[in-house]
């Protein structure tokens, strides 16, 4: 080990799935999964906000659930799909959710919008037309200061109506 | 107009919808070492001694430094040099840096951090502007201002005031109290330095490239030449990445003194720390006016408390006095502003910089004077509107104005004057004024504010501006403008913004300037460019329009060799003949108006917000939809501040630095927002547009106030509106106490005798455009 400070860092090697590809990684095994999708696995397409649970901007999918990935140690989750705002789209074509944030202007700073688009994927896989209230409740652990979420919302919308 | 006007997405909208944006925090260039900061855990104390070795010893650790390695003092204003990037001999808040690390590993730099002994002498901590207006027990926080903890004191008279109030029917007073906030970015504060070939570079997330260049040249005693500052994509800034940070420093000198790339990215707890947010203002405010509610006279007095440091301090004080002459006719006006020290993070502009806070009070303090002569307060604050064309008592040049307008429609659209009047339901109206851009410079010079270049060639336009996007869409201005006046799309334009070594000076994302300024400055270039391309398409005989832009590249290029032009903005000089005159002034004000309607339960003191009805005098909406995104932005960060966003302390300590306890609106909090765009076609603004991002947050909160005191009869004078001062209001209400939560008085401040300025002759024609 390299100096003392992480002398008794137990490190561990294990494979994730993250958009569809299989990576064998060496992690520490405090690393959450936000520290290995950007730091190991440059995945920065995740953001961070709080990294302590509060805000949401970390969100990424686990099986098709919205997980905050601050909190999440990637031991627990081999073998399990996870996505990230770099799985998204399809090859060069946007998602009807990120066409629809795209277009409405739901993106203004653009620091929530990962985890937004994500927790609005899982939502609409579950819902295909959600009720303006139901889009609240799933979004309401996601924090934005830009928006005051109205585009967001209407964006999510859109979205549904397109993919119904 | 092909684009102008047209609610486009916004030409960074791909990036940021797919991940690809590069904020600071996710740049890593090879070899990058991590910065930690040591701060102070007291708020006050004397430093007496810092002791890095054992911080030094720990393997992984390339870099200690400590105050001595960067005495020079910066801050934002020329007038307040008053901040070390570490803080050798005194802290002054919980949190001021002291030692900053460089490691391999940011772990390994937060274990050298917790190596570093300090001895301190703990002194009292000042944490009250009425603590801070007595004299120390230890001794002051600053060195400079007075006496004890004042920062800044002024007073300034316009029009016989006096001669006012005794004309005045009727005279009322009024104290008010609004809390501090913080801007709570969705992403913390980031910087990343590299030092190759004797040259930093800076990337970081900042609202304003400029003011963080130079701070770097004076504190790293380098050329501006041998710096380059480029704005990373950026996270959020509302005003709290308006000033020149520590971290930006302290990363640019532990590359120099590694040759490695050094990141320092703050924790949320720091950005709490690093805050420059709303400054909490305690406000007296006395008028007098007719029987017909027409103002008479106005005497208003702030004491903002402005925490540690000086930061935008100054300019802010004199911000919570200017602007009240700009919505409302008031013939003669005296302002006494203070702003003291106090033991806390230092305060600073905040979406609105200083305007707000007097903004709530001036509103609900001309609700009560309607009621106390029975008229109807719409009626008699708009009774005394400003008109468009107008100069004000403080010589404040207000040129297109569509108050009336905005009032207007949001009245008919919440159909305001047929409410039906149930106990605990209740709707409040406001209206408010904000800057198209500070029309003058933060230091003093006669250079322009903005300026841009377009290059042409073969392969394209690209347009060059210093002018930073902080999420607000500021580059989608910029493509707008120039694709509109070459005959293009947006997404057409190529831009290059935010970097110090490749683009023009532009003066950043605050006050509101971008779109005025930096869009005057693309219009003028681009309709340079325009001309030479018309002029090499015709000299082939042909029309502009006829050809694609791709052969009229070709036939400029062959004409007159390398295109490029350059335009620029210089505001005019429209300020008063009085010191302090510099702040206030603008070459345009944006208007707006409120409406609110809320349901205020008198057992818990609830309040839940049915609806919002907001019209916002953007001049030009250059893009609605950015437009509607802007003030429905505003919108919600008003309601955050009237009921429940509160920056407070304990003991010296921040009360809550944690995004789950400062309550900040969800979606769930979040009510319908009804925007109406009101179009007054500014003569000087491009194609007629002023501001759209700040003017909308300040008729919120007293429009809240005035709703639940039409729910529930109860004023609520202080911000946020909290269940447990609503409970409280209405139990002094039912012990027939007067129905009121809020300060009991203003304390005594010894202002100084106020600068006496004739204002400018009434019905004199507007200065010269």
């Amino acid at each position: 080990m390299k100096n003392e400070v992480l002398r008794d860092v137990q490190r561990v090697v294990l494979t994730l799935d993250v958009n569809g590809e299989a990576r064998e990684l060496l992690v520490p095994v405090h690393k959450t999964l936000l520290e290995v999708l950007r730091e190991d696995m440059q995945l920065t397409g995740t953001k961070h906000g709080c990294e302590l649970g509060e805000c949401g901007t970390c969100t990424v999918l686990v099986d098709g659930r919205p997980i905050l990935s601050c909190l999440a140690l990637p031991v627990q989750l081999r073998g399990r799909a996870i996505t990230t705002v770099e799985g998204l789209a399809g090859g060069s074509n946007l998602h009807p959710l990120q066409a629809a944030f795209a277009e409405l202007g739901a993106a203004q700073c653009g620091y929530c919008t990962p985890g937004m688009l994500l927790a609005a994927k899982s939502l609409l896989d579950d819902h295909a037309r959600p009720s303006r209230e139901e889009i609240k409740e799933a979004l309401a652990g996601n924090l934005c200061r830009c928006t005051g979420y109205a585009k967001i919302i209407e964006a999510v919308e859109l979205a549904a109506g397109r993919m119904t | 107009m092909k684009v102008v006007g047209k609610p486009l997405p916004r030409v960074d909208a791909a990036t940021k919808v797919t991940g690809r944006a590069v904020y600071a925090d996710d740049m890593l260039p090879a070899r990058t070492l991590h910065c930690k900061i040591l701060r102070s855990p007291h708020p006050h104390a004397r430093i007496l001694s810092i002791d890095t070795s054992a911080a030094r010893r720990v393997p992984g650790v390339l870099a200690v430094i400590t105050g001595a390695d960067l005495p020079i003092k910066f801050g934002i204003l020329p007038v307040t040099q008053d901040e070390r990037a570490l803080e050798h001999e005194k802290a002054r808040y919980v949190g001021d840096p002291i030692a900053a690390v460089a490691a391999t590993e940011e772990e390994i730099a937060a274990a050298a951090c917790d190596a570093i002994a300090v001895e301190y002498e703990v002194l009292e901590p000042v944490m009250s502007i009425e603590a801070a207006l007595d004299p120390p027990k230890d001794e002051r926080i600053q060195e400079y201002g007075g006496p004890n903890n004042v920062h800044k004191l002024v007073a300034l008279e316009f029009g016989d005031v006096d001669g006012g109030f005794a004309r005045a029917e009727h005279v009322r007073e009024d104290v008010f109290f609004y809390q501090g906030n913080t801007h709570l970015p969705m992403e913390q504060h980031s910087a990343v330095a590299t030092y190759v070939d004797g040259r930093v570079t800076l990337w970081s997330s900042t609202q304003v490239v400029h003011y963080v260049h130079r701070a770097l040249s004076k504190v790293l005693e380098l050329p501006m030449h041998r710096i380059r500052v480029i704005g990373a994509a950026h996270g959020g800034g509302f005003g709290g990445k308006t000033d020149p940070f520590a971290h930006e420093i302290i990363v640019a000198k532990l590359a120099i003194l590694t040759g490695r790339p050094v990141k320092c990215t703050l924790t949320r707890e720091e950005v709490f720390y690093a805050h420059r947010g709303r400054h909490p203002v305690l406000m007296w405010v006395r008028t007098g006016v007719t029987s017909d509610g027409r103002i008479t006279a106005m005497h208003f007095r702030s004491a903002l408390d402005g925490g540690a440091y000086g930061s935008y301090g100054v300019a802010s004080t004199f911000y919570t006095g200017a602007l009240q002459t700009v919505t409302y006719d008031i013939p003669a006006y005296r302002f006494e502003g203070c702003r003291v020290f106090t033991n806390k993070p230092p305060c600073g502009p905040k979406r609105g910089h200083g305007t707000p806070q007097p903004r709530f009070a001036l509103e609900l303090h001309l609700e009560k004077i309607a009621r106390d002569l029975d008229l109807d307060p719409v009626e008699m604050k708009r009774r005394n509107f400003v008109k468009p064309d107008t100069r004000t008592v403080n010589w404040l040049r207000v040129t297109s104005c569509g108050l009336d307008e905005c009032a207007e429609k949001v009245l008919a659209a919440s159909r305001f004057g047929e409410r039906k009047r149930t106990p605990g339901h209740g709707m409040g109206f406001a209206i408010s004024t904000y800057l198209s851009g500070a029309g003058t410079a933060i230091y003093w010079n006669d250079m322009p504010h903005s300026e841009v270049q377009i290059k042409v060639d073969r392969g394209g336009v690209t347009a060059y501006c210093g002018a930073m996007e902080i999420g607000q869409g500021s580059d989608s201005v910029l493509a707008t403008i120039v694709a509109e006046e070459l005959g293009l799309q947006p997404s057409d334009v190529r831009l290059v913004t935010a970097d110090t070594d490749t683009t023009p000076i532009d003066l950043g994302s605050y006050s509101s300037r971008v779109t005025f300024m930096a869009g005057n400055a693309a219009l003028e270039a681009a309709r340079k460019m325009r001309a030479l391309l018309v002029e090499a398409v015709e000299a082939s005989g042909r029309k502009y329009e006829e050809v694609a832009f791709e052969d009229a590249a070709v036939l400029g290029e062959e004409r007159f060799g390398t295109l490029t032009t350059a335009g620029s903005y210089t505001p005019p000089k429209i300020a008063g003949p009085y010191k302090g005159s510099g702040v206030g002034p603008s070459p345009a004000y944006s208007f707006s108006a409120c409406v609110v309607d809320l349901d205020a339960d008198p057992r818990t003191g609830l309040v839940n917000v049915n609806k919002v009805w907001i019209a916002h005098d953007v001049g030009r909406a250059i893009n609605p939809l950015s437009v509607e995104g802007q003030v429905e932005g505003s919108v919600y960060m008003g309601l955050g501040e009237a009921l429940m966003e509160e920056q407070v302390f304990r003991k010296g300590l921040h009360k809550w630095p944690s995004m789950l306890e400062y309550k900040s609106p969800t979606f769930l909090d979040m009510p319908e927002v009804e925007t109406f765009i009101v179009e007054t076609n500014d003569p000087e603004g491009p194609y007629g547009a002023k501001e759209a991002g700040q003017g909308p947050l300040l008729p919120v909160p007293p429009a809240v106030c005035a709703a639940v005191f039409d729910a529930l009869g109860v004023w609520i004078d202080e911000i946020p509106v909290t269940p447990e001062k609503v409970v409280e209001a209405l139990r002094r209400k039912g012990k027939g106490e007067p129905p009121r939560y809020g300060p009991p008085r203003f304390p005594s401040i010894p202002y100084p005798p106020a600068i006496k300025v004739e204002p400018p002759p009434r019905d004199a024609a507007p200065a010269p455009r």
